[in-house]
């Protein structure tokens, strides 16, 4: 195993130091020998941590695969996804989690930690095996219907509790889905001029709301996915001063894109919840900025051409995210180094149960670690993204902030901005 | 001039005129002739390319055309979708091989007709999209107010009905209130999208009582109101709809004595219009038919000819 | 309408005398057409309409019978669209009596290649069905594209391709005027 010598990496955007990688630590040992890596002025974070992946694997291998997924994960600074059930076959046994997982450990870029399914086939009806998911090689913590909301209240109360025996958590995709027949954007002036169906903000707070109130009751953990209304942050406030043992997550887009970008019709912005308001912007990043909202998860949904190249009402929700969240938080967030490092890897890390992970880099911490310029700035070019799919809002922004070198376990995974494998 | 018509959004009150004039000349140009045809498109080929079955639409446009003199190609591709049959895609790359000069596009989905536009070269024309627009409907139906009343600024309009679900209304509200009339949108609240009075123009109004609305207006134009959305919960019965937002003789006899009644077709008789209305020579039904040919060659002209 | 103009340019015909060419086109029209009993004069919008006008009222002064008058706008018929794009479109009108048997004549302001002619031939013909077709114009410039002369011009005026012919009525531009001036960039009339 290589020893590396990282000179003058900026801890947390605070003062330089040298950080000795070795045998998938970092140590204080003696530095002789070692590859000397010139980081003088990059900033050295935890490695980063999505609690919301889509790695489509297996069964839309043609959009996203677990190796091109993680070694887009890598370039954006992560060295763990949570990687979500609905794949075909959905996630819902241990042998389905068991192969996500085989696979993650296979490509090496980053550890995949499968999310279970909450219900047979996503179907919302029948739980799945949340115990056995739980016992696999997997380790599953987190379970989520993602893509479907868990609408039965009956249900979610049952998959709250019982997750409990496990200290496994409920990722909820707050929908409520007689809201929400046909949406195809946030429900308001826009999407009444464009004549698309409206997504109403209150499907997702009715949602939001009812399970606090839920998971409050029988004191089970909820986490809420990709909030995206200020009716959401306000519920998730109160819930949180009344002691509910809830935590949230914001995606990349929904702190800077709103509903207007709709307008050209162009299915990329497509994605589910949708885009909302400047309003919804505001209060996204301010409660992010004071931890109502705990983690930034990107959500990252590749699809093939054929899903996103046609009419919007046929177009599949979703945008890519792994390799621009970070510049994307860091331009539009409102937070320093440290604060990114809390939002985006320790408290995602802790609410996953990933306990390798989410460590600040000092001596005696595993070696997950990524390595920023923040002085340099990218341009998005969806063709040259690692991603097996080119579905990003972003293609043609200048983006600040470049991820130079990712390390998992000691190991580069990604070096001077390339992919080692 | 433009080079699409997306949206009733692209015409500003000055090209719209434009349209309106050009329309009335060629209704003088082949007035009272045997030969009602024009060379003017001579060589050029139109596609109508209809995802939904329009006949009265697709025929109107067709007349249009071949009135120019233009080829007309008719592309019926109901039942595609992106999951059996040809993508919009490939079926616009097809369109540009066979050298359309200009696309008519009819499409069940809102904002097909922007994709197409970036995937042609030729001129797009939206003859319907979802629930978006319809913007040659909302100028014949402007060239028939003109033509009966003599204008359209300072028109107060009704516009009555299934606005949700309606690219004609979208269209209408645009137009209208570029050529200056005043918009007054009525129907039950469940069918009036929540904030239109700002979405598309400022000063349309919202009102829930048509009773209260019709003596004041010039004009007062019904939407068609499809049975089905009282299975979604829109309102209780087909009843209780024609009851309070049905134009019966008891509510065309309310409305000014010069007020003329609009239906952009096809008509559910007994529901939104009652059969006396429909009949009365109020109703400018028949006319905005035959209007409906002349604008769109108006359209046909100006777009083709603008696209040098 | 005729855009007031700073180019330097040379008085051809001016006002009074523009009357006087009127009467003589209104006077060859009555010779040649046995008193223009079945006449009916077209003007080609724009500047062709008042002169139509124009030349039933001298006519009428002469001989006091009325000329019917009409307006055949040829924009629909032009062969240029490709080249020159839309166009906005004159009025038709034909008088009551239409042109079926009539001795139609063409009315216009300058003719130049014969283009615009040839599309009022093709117009005139989904119309009707005249006995017979004249042309009369107020000026020639020559330089024509197709086989076309006109029975009636009130005066030949020799002219460079680089020159244009602009004609100013009272009744579309406040004066009566024909003037020679250079011609714009990238077309000429």
């Amino acid at each position: 195993m290589t020893t590396y010598l990282l000179k003058g990496v900026s801890l947390l955007g605070r003062d330089r130091t040298d950080l000795l990688l070795a045998d998938g630590r970092i140590t204080d040992a003696s530095t002789a020998g070692a590859e000397v890596i010139d980081a003088d002025g990059l900033v050295a974070l935890p490695g980063l941590v999505d609690l919301h992946t889509h790695l489509r694997e297996p069964g839309r291998e043609d959009a996203e695969t677990v190796e091109s997924g993680s070694r887009a994960a890598a370039l954006g600074g992560y060295t763990a996804v949570c990687a979500m059930a609905n794949t075909e076959p959905v996630a819902d046994t241990a042998g389905v989690v068991e192969q996500v997982w085989r696979l993650g450990r296979a490509a090496g870029l980053v550890d995949v930690q499968p999310v279970g399914a909450v219900t047979v086939g996503l179907g919302g009806e029948q739980l799945a095996e949340l115990g056995a998911m739980a016992g696999s090689a997997a380790r599953v913590r987190i379970f989520s219907d993602d893509g479907h909301c868990v609408a039965d209240p009956r249900v979610m109360r049952r998959a709250l509790e019982y997750v409990k025996a496990f200290d496994g958590v409920i990722a909820q995709h707050a929908e409520e889905p007689r809201l929400t027949v046909g949406a195809q954007m946030h429900e308001g002036s826009v999407s009444v001029r464009l004549g698309l169906a409206g997504w109403p903000a209150v499907a997702e707070e009715a949602i939001v709301a009812r399970d606090a109130l839920l998971a409050g009751h029988v004191g089970a953990r909820l986490h809420v996915c990709h909030v995206s209304t200020a009716g959401s942050v306000e519920i998730l406030r109160w819930a949180k001063r009344s002691g509910v043992r809830v935590t949230a997550e914001v995606t990349p887009h929904h702190l800077l894109l709103t509903d207007a970008s709709a307008e050209s019709y162009d299915p990329v912005f497509k994605v589910n919840p949708p885009l909302r308001t400047a309003e919804d912007i505001a209060a996204l990043r301010a409660a992010l900025a004071d931890g109502t909202i705990d983690a930034v998860a990107t959500d990252h949904a590749p699809h093939a051409v054929e899903d996103k190249e046609c009419e919007w009402d046929y177009a599949r929700p979703g945008m890519l995210g792994l390799e621009t969240a970070l510049s994307i938080v860091y331009q539009n967030g409102g937070l320093d180094w440290d604060q990114i490092a809390e939002r985006m890897s320790r408290t995602p890390a802790r609410i996953a149960g990933l306990a390798d992970h989410g460590r600040d880099p000092v001596p005696g911490a595993p070696a997950n670690l990524t390595l920023v310029d923040p002085q340099a700035r990218w341009r998005v070019d969806p063709t040259a993204l690692a991603s097996g799919s080119r579905n990003t809002p972003y293609a043609g922004m200048a983006l600040p902030g470049r991820v130079v070198h990712t390390f998992l376990r000691g190991e580069p995974t990604v070096f001077e901005g390339k992919a080692t494998r | 001039m433009i080079r699409h018509l997306l949206s009733a959004a692209d015409l500003d009150a000055g090209t719209a005129t434009e349209v309106l004039d050009t329309a009335a000349r060629m209704d003088e140009a082949i007035a009272d002739r045997e030969v009602k045809k024009l060379p003017t498109l001579r060589g050029r080929t139109v596609v109508n390319l209809f995802y939904e079955d329009s006949t009265r639409t697709r025929i109107s446009f067709e007349a249009a055309a071949k009135r120019l003199s233009a080829d007309v190609i008719n592309f019926s591709a109901k039942g595609s979708s992106v999951s059996k049959g040809e993508s919009l895609k490939d079926t616009a790359l097809t369109l540009q091989a066979m050298g359309a000069d200009a696309v008519v596009i009819r499409h069940p989905a809102s904002g097909a007709p922007y994709q197409l536009a970036g995937w042609v070269n030729g001129s797009v024309l939206n003859a319907g999209d979802g629930t978006h627009e319809h913007p040659t409907q909302a100028l014949l139906d402007a060239y028939t107010m003109r033509s009966r009343l003599g204008r359209v600024d300072g028109l107060s309009v009704a516009i009555v009905g299934d606005v949700l679900h309606s690219r004609v209304a979208r269209s209408n509200v645009l137009l209208l209130s570029a050529l200056g009339a005043k918009v007054t949108l009525v129907g039950p609240p469940t069918l009036l999208p929540l904030g239109i009075e700002d979405a598309l123009a400022s000063g349309t109004e919202v009102r829930y009582d048509l009773d209260e609305v019709l003596p004041g207006v010039d004009v007062v134009m019904m939407l068609r109101v499809q049975r089905e959305r009282m299975e979604d919960a829109y309102f209780p019965s087909a009843r209780e709809y024609t009851r309070r937002y049905g134009l019966d003789g008891a509510r065309l006899r309310a409305l000014p004595e010069h007020a003329i009644v609009m239906h952009p077709g096809p008509m559910n008789r007994g529901m939104e219009i009652s059969p006396e209305v429909a009949d009365s020579p109020r109703s400018t039904i028949v006319e905005q038919v035959a209007n409906g040919v002349s604008v769109r060659m108006a359209v046909l002209y100006l777009l083709l000819g603008g696209a040098k | 309408m005729a855009q007031p103009t700073a180019a330097p340019h040379k008085v051809i015909i001016a006002g009074p005398d523009l009357a006087r060419v009127v009467d003589r086109i209104a006077h060859q029209i009555l010779e040649r057409t046995g008193g223009a009993r079945d006449a009916v004069l077209l003007g080609i919008p724009t500047r062709g309409v008042p002169l139509a006008r124009r030349l039933a009222t001298r006519i009428h002064a002469f001989e006091d019978f009325e000329v019917p008058v009409g307006a055949l706008d040829i924009t629909l018929y032009r062969d240029d669209l490709r080249l020159r794009g839309a166009r906005a479109v004159g009025p038709t009108q034909l008088p009551p009596g239409g042109v079926d048997g009539r001795s139609v004549i063409l009315v216009d302001d300058v003719l130049f290649s014969g283009r615009t002619v040839r599309a009022a031939l093709d117009a005139l013909g989904d119309i009707g069905r005249p006995r017979l077709v004249q042309l009369a114009v107020l000026v020639d410039r020559g330089h024509r594209e197709l086989p076309i002369r006109a029975d009636y011009v009130g005066k030949n005026i020799p002219t460079a391709l680089r020159e244009m012919v602009r004609v100013l009525l009272v009744e579309t531009d406040g004066t009566d005027e024909v003037r020679l001036e250079p011609a714009p960039m990238g077309g000429q009339s």
